[in-house]
C-alpha cells in the first residue's frame, strides 16, 4: 500500500506515525510537505499527524486546514481514498470540514499527556476491523485542545450513523459523549485524538494501536 | 481602511477559557462577575473599497469556525 504522511511546519508525530506505518505495510510513505498541491500517484491512504500545526495560531488546526496539500487531501478523500488524522491532524480534518464539530480546549484547561481507556463502538470500518465490538484498548493522549464539541443534532447523527469509533471510557478532556474519534458518512476518513501510532510495538509499553493499522492494510490492500 | 473583527463563542458553547479568568478575577477579590466569555479580536488593514461581503467571507472562510464562533465586523475609517 502506497501512503503519503502530510508534513506542516509544527507537525511532531510525522516520523512516528511514518514508522508505525512502514513497520506494518513494510513500505516507507512519502513525507509531503503541506505546500504541496498534489499527492503521489496512487496514494493509498493519507495520514494527518499529530503535532502544533503553526504554532496553534488562531485555532489548532486552522491554518493548516487552509494550506495548499488540503485541496489534494479533500478531492481524494471525496473518491474514497482513506485518510487518518491523529490529534493535531483530527483538529485539522474537522477545521477543513471533512469531519464535523470542533475541537475545543479541554474542559480542566490543562494539557492531558497519559494513556486513556477507549472503546472500540465500531468494527465495521476500514479502521477498526481488526478490533473487536465494544473491547477496551489501551492508547495514549496528549492534547490541550481534545474537548469534542457538536450540537445535539449532530451528536444524534454521530450515534445512530454508527460514526463513533472510540470512546473514552472516563472524562479525559470534557468531550461531548466522551468521544474520542468519529468517522464521516462514507467511513473512509477517521479522526482521533489517541496517538495509535505510539503504541505499535512492546517497547511502547503497548502494543493497542497496532491492529488500526493492520485492519486498514488488510482493508485496503 | 481599517475593519476589526471580534470572534465569539456562540452561546450556549462552554467557554473554558472564561471560566478561568472568571476565577481568577474572583480570587483577587472581585465579586461581582456574574459570566466571563473570552474571545478574540482580529484587526485588518485592507485596501479601500474592501467589500462587507469579502471581509464576511475572510470570516467565514479562516478567521472564525463558524461551527462554534460567531463574528462581528466593525469598519472604522481612517482615523
Amino acid at each position: 500500500m502506497k501512503s503519503a504522511v502530510l508534513v506542516f511546519p509544527g507537525s511532531n508525530c510525522d516520523r512516528d506515525l511514518a514508522v508505525a506505518i512502514e513497520q506494518v505495510t513494510g513500505r516507507a510513505p512519502a513525507m509531503v510537505w503541506h505546500r504541496e498541491t498534489q499527492l503521489p500517484d496512487g496514494t493509498g491512504l493519507i495520514a494527518v499527524p499529530g503535532g502544533f500545526s503553526y504554532g496553534d495560531y488562531l485555532r489548532s488546526g486552522a491554518m493548516a486546514a487552509r494550506s495548499p496539500i488540503m485541496q489534494a487531501v479533500a478531492e481524494a478523500s471525496g473518491k474514497g481514498v482513506p485518510v487518518l488524522g491523529i490529534c493535531n491532524g483530527f483538529q485539522v480534518l474537522t477545521e477543513a470540514g471533512l469531519l464535523p464539530g470542533a475541537l475545543m480546549r479541554n474542559a480542566g484547561l490543562h494539557f492531558v499527556c497519559r494513556p486513556v481507556g477507549l472503546r472500540v463502538e465500531n468494527t465495521q470500518s476500514i479502521f477498526t476491523s481488526a478490533y473487536q465490538a465494544g473491547e477496551e484498548i489501551s492508547v495514549p493522549v496528549a492534547h490541550h485542545d481534545g474537548n469534542y464539541q457538536a450540537d445535539a443534532e449532530t451528536l444524534d447523527r454521530l450515534e445512530g450513523e454508527g460514526r463513533v469509533a472510540f470512546r473514552y471510557t472516563g472524562e479525559v478532556n470534557g468531550s461531548a459523549r466522551n468521544i474520542a474519534g468519529i468517522l464521516n458518512p462514507q467511513g473512509n476518513v477517521l479522526g482521533m485524538m489517541p496517538h495509535p501510532e505510539r503504541v505499535v510495538e512492546a517497547a511502547h509499553g503497548g502494543t493497542d494501536g497496532r491492529r488500526l493499522f493492520e485492519g486498514l492494510l488488510e482493508a485496503v490492500a | 481602511m481599517k475593519a476589526r473583527v471580534f470572534v465569539t463563542l456562540k452561546p450556549g458553547v462552554l467557554d473554558p477559557q472564561g471560566k478561568a479568568i472568571h476565577h481568577a478575577l474572583e480570587g483577587l477579590g472581585f465579586g461581582g462577575v456574574q459570566e466571563v466569555r473570552a474571545g478574540k479580536l482580529i484587526e485588518l488593514e485592507l485596501a479601500d473599497g474592501t467589500g462587507d461581503e469579502e471581509i464576511a467571507d475572510m470570516c467565514r472562510k479562516l478567521l472564525a469556525n463558524t461551527v462554534i464562533e460567531n463574528f462581528k465586523i466593525e469598519k472604522l475609517e481612517k482615523a
